[in-house]
């Protein structure tokens, strides 16, 4: 984005970042990379448990409730909605990022109020069905869920499901928040005076960064 | 990236693609996580896609769906080689974690299930007559 790439750009002679970002945007990027690793550390110990076990809970029958929809069985449903509503907040931050290239402000504090909106929804909808889950008596220690062969499961299960969508939840949550402070920042007009709107970029990576473990967690805990 | 450009006709013409795009990937996540949500149905109500290729095709959709979002939404496309390998490859080591670990787990139940007691029946040894006549 700094300058024009040309074929015979000697990138490691120095003068320029030889990656063609800003430093701070490259150090998202390896922060990311080493948060990749902290949830992929998670979801493998999960896989290694369930691997082990000789049977476990069916998701199907635990993820079968919808918000006022009492006792119906809906398998899939909320999740896919919540899963919904993030690639939407995905979807408001992209064009957030691509406000800010056009600096167009009006547009990014627009787009930036969708996702923070989007988000607010998203861990609204996993308050939500930690609430009912812990009502039917799951919770770290607690498992009244059987396994798929009729036995007792162990407490594997919720202890596995609480921990990994808390730690996502907990990384919405600083995304939200971060969200808002940039917001703040570019209602005052700060990246205005700066010249450039880089810092939704990078809290936009964050964001997606987000949605993108999401996609693992919906397929690790309510599809497999 | 493109919007060094900074000719007004470049700059809207360059934005409706842009968005275009923007779009058109999240039709695509959309779709993919429809498909995923379909087949899950199909699954609960016919039991057709076997469990193990239901989770197969699943595994592989979900890292197609990773690959729009870090590759679209994410612009690491549009970054230099050098930035996008230096980001790839040290994730390989996922390919090595997730094989070594998941093995290590289903090693660990084959040996729960053997060595749960009384599982494994001593094999009925049938006496033989030919050995054993005063040796030890």
């Amino acid at each position: 984005m700094d300058t024009a790439v040309t074929a015979k750009k000697k990138w490691w002679a120095g003068g320029y970042s030889p990656f063609n970002v800003s430093y701070g945007k490259l150090m998202m990027w390896y922060f990311l990379m080493s948060d990749a690793f902290t949830f992929g550390a998670l979801l493998i110990a999960y896989g290694t448990i369930r691997f082990s076990s000789t049977s476990w809970p069916d998701p199907n029958s635990v993820f079968r409730s919808f918000p006022g929809m009492g006792e119906t069985n809906m398998p899939l449903v909320f999740v896919s909605l919540m899963t919904f509503i993030l690639i939407m907040s995905s979807v408001t931050m992209v064009l957030a990022v691509h406000a800010g290239h056009m600096r167009d402000r009006k547009a990014v504090a627009k787009w930036l109020t969708w996702t923070i909106v989007g988000g607010i929804a998203f861990l609204s909808c996993q308050a939500w069905e930690w609430t009912h889950l812990f009502h039917e008596g799951a919770w770290w220690g607690r498992n009244p869920f059987p396994n798929t062969d009729g036995t007792v499961a162990s407490t594997n299960f919720t202890n596995f499901f609480f921990t990994i969508t808390g730690f996502h939840g907990l990384h919405v949550t600083s995304g939200v928040i971060l969200n808002i402070v940039i917001l703040a920042n570019v209602l005052k007009g700060t990246y205005e005076h700066r010249g450039h709107y880089e810092m939704v970029e990078k809290v936009g990576l964050y964001w997606h960064f987000v949605d993108l473990v999401w996609v693992f967690v919906f397929t690790c805990f309510y599809l497999l | 990236m493109e919007h060094t450009h900074t000719a007004a006709g470049h700059e809207n013409a360059h934005s409706d693609s842009a968005t275009k795009s923007i779009w058109r990937t999240f039709w695509i996540l959309l779709c993919i996580t429809m498909v995923e949500v379909g087949l899950a149905f199909l699954h609960l109500e016919t039991g057709f896609p076997s469990r193990v290729f239901l989770n197969a095709i699943f595994v592989g959709l979900t890292v197609l769906k990773a690959f729009y979002i870090v590759a679209e939404f994410m612009h690491l496309g549009q970054e230099i080689k050098n930035l996008i390998l230096t980001i790839l490859i040290p994730l390989l080591l996922f390919v090595w974690f997730i094989v070594a670990f998941l093995y290590e787990g289903d090693s660990w139940k084959n040996m729960r299930k053997d060595l749960k007691p009384g599982t494994p029946q001593e094999a009925p040894k049938a006496p033989s007559k030919e050995e054993g006549h005063g040796h030890y």
